[in-house]
């Protein structure tokens, strides 16, 4: 008796509970649009927040009510953007090809020497709140890897002599390292770019680079006059490489007396 | 037992995580900002005392006159978890800036074990219907103090140059075994 009254009260419990979530169900739908889910599902699902908004799922909400472009999904690229527009109906938007991030410094430990020891949090930006950062040169990486924590796909990683690498193959040109770094020497560029680049992001005088850093850019200019394609300007003592104009042939690092201009790191498709 | 004794003894003296250890799960999974613990915190007083009075009616209407009492634990999950299922339902509909608010949290609690306990302890101690709400909306107050305190404390804790074999999970919980003992202070102060 006990154990049949038991089972009528708990899976009467139950039932009423079942009908009324049912019930509710039905009267409290909230209309939702597919899309946003198929979008969703699309995306890389990383929720790096590149696009600007805080997860892919804001994101396609976003899409879905027309607020922001089916190409701003910077990790996803051209496919991701396709398939977007496939959901959406509308005519693919021609997307830049693929980003990635280049870094601007050939400062490590033993070319470039602190000014100070600093024993403080491990953390670019709390290096840099303590009198402008430890390193001497006030433009240079100060390699306590905040770049590479705040990653969100794992492709940037720091290298042995204490400068960020970018795994090429990872890197999906998202920009959250850029933000992050407060010395600015993170660069979103085309992985399809060809040619030579200047890994410097010094704009002291020569004389101050000189003094602390022994490969950074002087700005001496020898390498604007070797280029024969006008490629390399000189903006507020650095050398900037144009890759659109540069041909790779290779006379301004012959004529580099710093031995700084390096050739542009590649992608290597499989 | 006067209010005001169930309330000092339900946020300090018998503080629900800290000396009941009930809620272990959200309180080291979500302490990890100020910003969400209190987040955290609002959901659980919401839900606690919305599943304190449905537990209490379905104890006494039904399980006391039908001589069911053992049956309670999983009366109460039961009604527990499709009570909040059903806020969340009617909460998308009808205030959707709430359901932001505490929408991602409500599913965390449905079967946390700190509801289930404060709906278990009220029966147990034979609180009216004034009573249990008072004590569940204290209770609630209690976890949301213990969440907050340790989220300010491993926010701290976080520019803080721990040794490596101490970092992270284990010197949280280091850090929770001391608050524990520091609340451990309240009694005494007030006897049941």
């Amino acid at each position: 008796m006990d154990i049949l009254l038991s089972l009528v009260i708990i899976g009467g419990l139950g039932l009423i509970f079942g009908g009324l979530l049912a019930y509710v169900a039905q009267r409290f739908t909230v209309e939702e649009d597919a899309r946003v889910e198929t979008i969703c599902d699309l995306l890389p699902g990383a929720n790096c927040g590149a696009c600007g908004f805080p997860g892919c799922i804001n994101f396609a909400e976003n899409i879905v009510k027309g607020n922001v472009s089916v190409s701003s999904c910077i990790p996803g690229g051209k496919t991701v953007c396709d398939n977007i527009c496939e959901v959406m109906g509308v005519d693919s938007v021609a997307s830049e090809s693929k980003m990635v991030a280049e870094v601007y410094c050939l400062g490590t430990r033993d070319v470039a020497p602190d000014k100070f020891e600093y024993q403080g949090v491990r953390d670019c930006k709390a290096a840099m709140a303590y009198s402008g950062g430890f390193k001497a040169c006030s433009y240079g990486c100060l390699g306590l890897g905040t770049c590479a924590e705040c990653c969100p796909f794992d492709a940037l990683h720091m290298g042995a002599n204490g400068l960020p690498v970018v795994d090429l193959e990872r890197c999906t040109g998202c920009g959250i390292c850029v933000k992050a770094c407060p010395r600015g020497i993170i660069r979103i560029v085309n992985a399809d770019r060809i040619g030579k680049y200047v890994p410097c992001n010094s704009k002291d005088k020569g004389k101050v680079v000189r003094e602390v850093c022994e490969v950074g850019c002087i700005g001496d200019k020898a390498c604007v006059k070797a280029c024969p394609n006008d490629a390399i300007v000189v903006e507020d003592n650095l050398a900037v490489i144009d890759s659109s104009k540069c041909d790779d042939c290779g006379k301004c690092v012959e004529v580099c007396k710093r031995r700084i201009i390096k050739d542009v790191v590649k992608v290597h498709h499989a | 037992m006067n209010l005001m004794a169930i309330i000092f003894v339900a946020i300090l003296a018998n503080n629900i995580v800290l000396n009941q250890f009930l809620g272990i799960c959200p309180y080291i999974g979500v302490s990890r900002r100020i910003e969400t613990s209190l987040g955290m915190g609002m959901a659980v007083i919401f839900v606690m005392t919305m599943a304190a009075i449905v537990t209490w009616i379905i104890y006494n209407v039904l399980l006391v006159p039908l001589d069911l009492i053992y049956l309670r634990t999983i009366a109460f999950i039961l009604v527990i978890a499709g009570l909040v299922q059903l806020v969340e339902t009617i909460l998308k509909k009808t205030n959707p800036t709430l359901f932001r608010a505490l929408g991602i949290y409500l599913p965390l609690i449905t079967t946390n074990c700190a509801i289930l306990g404060v709906a278990l302890l009220n029966v147990q101690a034979g609180h009216n219907i004034i009573q249990t709400i008072v004590y569940a909306i204290a209770a609630a107050i209690g976890f949301t103090i213990a969440l907050i305190v340790m989220a300010g404390i491993r926010e701290r804790l976080d520019l803080a140059n721990i040794s490596s074999m101490l970092r992270g999970a284990a010197v949280t919980l280091v850090t929770a075994g001391i608050l524990s003992l520091a609340f451990m202070g309240f009694k005494g102060i007030v006897t049941l």
